[in-house]
C-alpha cells in the first residue's frame, strides 16, 4: 500500500536526531567553522551517547554505519512484507543531524565513511576487529578523482603482509580517526578488478598525515592528505575477498557507494532544510508567506521561490527515502541511490545559495548561519561521486550502455 | 475612419494593445487583407488556388449546449450522500501498489498502449476522441473509479491513489485522450465525494449504466494570472434558487457534455454547482488549444443560468471547492508523470539508434545527461504525486503536498517536454514523431484547473 509519509516507528529516531542537532550541534556550529582544524571535543560525549543508544537498540543507525544489505542484519520485522529498517533510519537521522551541522556530523567519532565500508564489505571477523574503531576513507589521489579505477596507490603481498605505497588526499577525519580504509591496487595492469580496500590502523609505520586542507565549507571536519611509504598491514586487513575477479570488476569496491550515496543525499537534504527553515521564518517576519493553494505566479517572487525550493527539496528527500527503502527491502538500488544524490546535491546548492540571496545581507553575514550552509553544501555535490558521475551512472542504466560506450 | 479603426493593430493577432502602425504598416495591413479576401480568386488574380483546411471544431461560432437527457429526480435533498471510507494508513513507508491497484494499472496500461496511443495523432488533429476509445474506457469502468460500490461504482475505499495511478498509466498512452476519457469520471467522482443523497440518486445511475453521459468539471476561466480560488463566475441567490453568470474555459468535451460541475463565487465563498446542459443561458464554443486537443476543449458561457438551490454540490463555505481544486491538480500531476514517462520511453531507444559523427548520439554526455535528468526529475515528480495522493486517500491534509507536486510537475514536466523535442532535433519538430505533441500537452499542467479529478 503506497504511503510516503515518514514511517511511524522511525519518527522517534528522527525527532531524537533533530533534538541532538538543535541542542548539541547548532550551539557549536559557528565556533568550529571559525576554528578550522580544532577538534570539536564536545563530539566525544555525543559519540558516547550514540554508542549507548545503539547498544540499547533505542537508535537504529543514528550515524553512518547501518548500511549493509545482508540477511543477517536486523532490519526489523517486515510489516505486510515491507521493511522500514536501518537504511531508512540512517538517512532520516543523518538528514536531521546535518540540519544541525554537516561538518560536525562528518567529524562524529566512529561514524565515518570508513565504518560504512567495513560494514558493507568486511567479513564477520573484520567487523569484530574493526567495528569499534573510527575509520575514515581514503580513495582520492592527487591525480585521480572521479576516475577511481585509475588509482595508483599499490598494495603488494609480501609474506603475510601487504605493503602500501602512494598518496591519498581528501581523507575526511584522516587525522582524528583510529584507522583509514585505503583503496589500493594489487596490480595496475589488471584494472579495476584489482582494486581492494585495506584497513590501516593509526600509528602504522610508513603512514604519515602530510597536511590538513583549508576549505570552502565543512570546516569543522578535518580533511587530510596522507602519504604511505612501505606501509605494512596484515593480510587479514584486506576487506572482502583478495581474489582478482575480472568478471566481477569493480562491483565489490563500488558496492560501498551504493550504500553511502543515499547518506550523502541525506546530508544535502538536511543542510538544505536548515536554510529553508530559517529563510521561511525570516521571510515570514518580513511579511512573506506561502499560500499553497494559490498559483505561485500571483504571489510575491520570494514566495514563489520558496515554493519552488520546497518542491525540489521534497523531491530530493523522497528520492533519498526511496533509495533507502529499496536497500531495506533488498532491492538493487544503484540507480536510485545516484538519483537521490544527484537531485539532493544540486537542490542543496540552489536552496542554500538562494536563501542567502533572499535574506540579503542577513544571509551573507556571519551573523547568521545561512552563508555557512551555502559554503557547506557545495561539497555534497562533489564527494562520493560528483553530480556528473551520478548522471553518468543513471544514463548508463537508463540507456543500457556500458562504460566503454558512454564514457 | 472605418478602415483605420478596423486596422488598429492592438488586441488581436497576438499584438499587445499599445502597438501602433505607421503609414507603411497601414498599407501592408491593407494589402494583407486583400490577399486574404476571395476578391483575388473571383477575378482570377491568384496564381495558385489555396485550399485552407479548417477542422470542424475550429469555429468561433457559438452554439447552445447539447439538449441532453432528463435526469430523473430521486433521493432526499439536504441529506448527506454515501461517502467512501478513507483507506487508513498503516504508518509504513511503502512504494508498492496494492494488488487491486496493480491489476487496474495493468488493464489501463494495456488500454493506453493498444487503444489510446494508436489513436492519438488523428485525435489530436481532429480535436476529438474517437468513439471506440471512449467506449473502451467506459467498458473497463473508468468513469466509476471514484464512485463507491454502494452507489454502483467499483471502489470500496476512497480511490484517490488508484485514480492517480490510472491517470498516470492512461497519459502514458496519450494525454488528450486520457482527459477525454477521464472527464465524465471527474463529475461522477465529484458527486460521489460531495453529493447529497438526492444528487447521488439523480445523477449517478446515468454514470453506472451503459450509456455514460459526457460530463465536465469546469473550473478554469479565460484571463491572465487566473487564480482558481478567485473565480469571476458568480452565483447569485434568487427566489427560484441561484443565477449563474461567467465564462469557463478549457472545458473538456463541453459540446457533448450533458452535465457540468461549475465553480462559482457565492456570498464571498467558492462553491461547486451542478448545471445540466439543457439550461437556458448556457452556450458552448469550441476552443482548441495548444495541446490536449483530443479532449475537444471548449469555452462555456453562463449568462443568467437558473439552477435550483439544491444544485450546490458540497459545502457553501469554500471547503469542498478547495478540496476539488486540489484533487484536480493532483490528477493533472499524475497525467504529467504519465506523459513524462512516455517521453523517456520514446527518447531512450531513439538516442541509441540515431547516429551522428559515426556513433549513436547516446554515447555523448550532453545527450546522455539530458536523458539522465529526465529520469531523475520524472521520478521526483512521481514520488511527490504519490505522496500527495496517498495522503489524500488516507484522509490526511494534502494541500502542501499537492502544491509541491504541482510545482515540480509544472516546471520539470515542461522541461521534459522541451528536452524530448530537443533530443530528436529537427525530427522532434515534425509530426512524424509524438514528442512535439507531448511538448504541447505538457504546457497544460500548470494552466489547467478542473477537467479531471481523482
Amino acid at each position: 500500500m503506497i504511503s510516503l509519509d515518514d514511517p511511524t516507528k522511525l519518527r522517534q529516531v528522527r525527532d531524537q536526531a533533530h533534538q541532538v542537532a538543535m541542542n548539541m550541534l547548532r550551539p557549536i556550529s559557528r565556533r568550529y567553522d571559525r576554528a578550522e582544524h580544532a577538534y570539536p571535543k564536545e563530539l566525544d560525549l555525543l559519540a558516547a551517547m550514540i554508542d549507548g543508544l545503539s547498544e540499547s537498540g533505542a537508535s537504529s543507525g543514528a550515524g553512518a554505519s547501518g548500511v549493509k544489505r545482508d540477511a543477517s542484519r536486523d532490519d526489523g520485522p517486515a510489516e505486510g512484507g515491507v521493511r522500514n529498517g536501518t537504511n531508512l533510519a540512517s538517512v532520516m537521522s543523518i538528514a536531521e543531524m546535518c540540519w544541525g551541522d554537516v561538518g560536525l556530523l562528518l567529524s562524529l567519532p566512529r561514524q565515518g565513511l570508513g565504518n560504512s565500508a567495513i560494514a558493507s564489505v568486511g567479513d564477520p571477523d573484520q567487523q569484530e576487529r574493526f567495528g569499534r574503531m573510527w575509520a575514515s576513507m581514503a580513495i582520492t589521489e592527487p591525480d585521480t578523482g572521479s576516475d577511481t579505477a585509475n588509482i595508483r596507490t599499490t598494495a603488494l603481498l609480501d609474506g603475510d603482509e601487504y605493503v602500501l605505497n602512494g598518496e591519498k588526499i581528501y581523507v575526511t577525519s584522516g587525522e582524528r580517526s583510529d584507522a583509514v580504509v585505503v583503496w589500493a591496487t594489487l596490480d595496475r595492469s589488471l584494472g579495476r578488478a584489482a582494486i581492494k580496500s585495506f584497513v590501516v590502523p593509526k600509528g602504522t609505520p610508513g603512514m604519515t598525515v602530510e597536511r590538513l586542507e583549508h576549505k570552502l565549507g565543512i570546516r569543522a571536519s578535518d580533511t587530510a592528505a596522507i602519504r604511505f611509504v612501505d606501509c605494512r598491514v596484515p593480510a587479514e586487513n584486506l576487506l572482502g575477498s583478495p581474489d582478482i575477479d575480472t568478471s566481477q570488476g569493480f562491483a565489490g569496491a563500488m558496492a560501498t557507494f551504493d550504500n553511502t550515496r543515499p547518506l550523502v543525499a541525506a546530508m544535502a537534504v538536511g543542510c538544505a532544510k536548515a536554510a529553508l527553515d530559517l529563510t521561511r521564518d525570516l521571510l515570514e517576519q518580513a511579511g512573506v508567506t506561502v499560500d499553497y493553494d494559490r498559483p505561485a505566479l500571483v504571489q510575491s517572487a520570494a514566495a514563489a521561490k520558496l515554493l519552488q525550493m520546497e518542491a525540489d527539496w521534497e523531491g530530493a528527500r523522497l528520492l533519498m527515502l526511496e533509495a533507502a527503502w529499496m536497500a531495506d527491502n533488498r532491492k538493487a538500488n544503484a540507480m536510485e541511490a545516484s538519483m537521490a544524490k544527484a537531485k539532493a546535491g544540486r537542490v542543496a546548492s540552489d536552496i542554500t545559495l538562494s536563501c542567502v540571496e533572499l535574506c540579503g545581507s542577513v544571509g551573507y553575514s556571519e551573523g547568521e548561519l545561512l552563508e555557512k550552509w551555502a559554503r557547506d553544501s557545495k561539497i555534497l555535490d562533489i564527494f562520493e561521486g560528483t553530480q556528473q558521475i551520478q548522471q553518468l551512472i543513471i544514463a548508463r542504466r537508463v540507456l543500457g550502455l556500458s562504460s566503454a560506450e558512454l564514457k | 475612419m472605418f478602415l483605420t479603426k478596423n486596422l488598429r493593430p492592438g488586441g488581436r493577432n497576438g499584438v499587445a494593445s499599445h502597438e501602433s502602425r505607421d503609414p507603411i504598416g497601414y498599407a501592408m495591413a491593407a494589402l494583407n487583407r486583400l490577399a486574404g479576401s476571395d476578391l483575388l480568386d473571383r477575378v482570377g488574380l491568384r496564381k495558385h488556388a489555396e485550399q485552407t483546411v479548417f477542422t470542424v471544431t475550429r469555429g468561433g461560432f457559438r452554439t447552445a449546449t447539447t439538449a441532453g437527457r432528463v435526469f430523473a429526480r430521486a433521493g432526499r435533498g439536504g441529506q448527506s450522500g454515501v461517502r467512501a471510507a478513507v483507506a487508513p494508513s498503516r504508518g509504513v513507508f511503502d512504494l508498492t501498489p496494492t494488488d487491486d491497484e496493480q491489476m487496474l494499472v495493468d488493464v489501463v496500461t494495456e488500454l493506453a498502449t493498444e487503444v489510446l496511443r494508436p489513436a492519438a495523432t488523428d485525435a489530436d488533429t481532429a480535436c476529438a476522441a474517437p468513439d471506440e476509445v471512449l467506449s473502451a474506457a467506459t467498458a473497463i469502468g473508468l468513469p466509476l473509479l471514484g464512485v463507491p460500490e454502494s452507489l454502483g461504482g467499483i471502489s470500496e475505499e476512497r480511490a484517490v491513489m488508484a485514480g492517480a495511478l490510472v491517470a498516470e498509466a492512461l497519459a502514458r498512452g496519450d494525454l488528450g485522450l486520457a482527459v477525454a476519457t477521464l472527464a465524465p469520471g471527474a463529475v461522477a467522482t465529484a458527486i460521489a465525494t460531495w453529493g447529497t443523497d438526492e444528487q447521488q440518486r439523480t445523477y449517478l445511475p446515468a454514470f453506472t449504466g451503459d450509456d455514460v453521459p459526457a460530463a465536465a468539471l469546469a473550473l478554469t476561466e479565460p484571463r491572465p494570472l487566473f487564480d482558481a480560488l478567485r473565480p469571476a463566475t458568480t452565483a447569485t441567490r434568487s427566489d427560484d434558487g441561484l443565477v449563474l453568470d461567467g465564462v469557463k474555459s478549457l472545458v473538456p468535451r463541453g459540446a457533448d457534455a450533458e452535465l457540468f460541475v461549475v465553480g462559482a463565487r457565492l456570498d464571498d465563498a467558492n462553491v461547486l454547482v451542478l448545471v445540466e446542459s439543457g439550461a437556458d443561458g448556457l452556450t458552448v464554443e469550441a476552443d482548441p488549444a495548444m495541446g490536449v486537443r483530443a479532449a475537444s476543449l471548449t469555452t462555456l458561457t453562463l449568462a443568467g443560468v437558473q439552477v435550483p438551490a439544491s444544485a450546490i454540490l458540497g459545502t457553501t463555505d469554500g471547503t469542498s471547492y478547495a478540496e476539488c481544486v486540489r484533487l484536480s491538480r493532483l490528477a493533472w500531476c499524475a497525467l504529467a508523470v504519465g506523459v513524462g514517462q512516455a517521453v523517456l520511453d520514446y527518447v531512450t531507444p531513439y538516442v541509441k539508434e540515431r547516429e551522428a559523427f559515426g556513433e549513436p548520439i547516446a554515447h555523448r554526455q550532453s545527450v546522455a545527461f539530458m536523458v539522465a535528468d529526465i529520469a531523475i526529475e520524472l521520478q521526483a515528480m512521481r514520488l511527490l504525486t504519490w505522496k500527495a495522493a496517498s495522503r489524500a486517500a488516507a484522509g490526511k491534509d494534502f494541500a502542501r503536498e499537492v502544491a509541491l507536486a504541482r510545482k515540480l510537475c509544472s516546471d520539470s514536466g515542461m522541461r521534459i517536454g522541451l528536452d524530448g523535442v530537443q533530443l530528436l532535433g529537427g525530427h522532434g519538430f515534425v509530426k512524424e514523431h509524438p514528442v512535439e505533441r507531448w511538448y504541447r500537452d505538457l504546457r497544460a499542467v500548470s494552466v489547467m484547473e478542473g477537467g479531471v479529478l481523482v
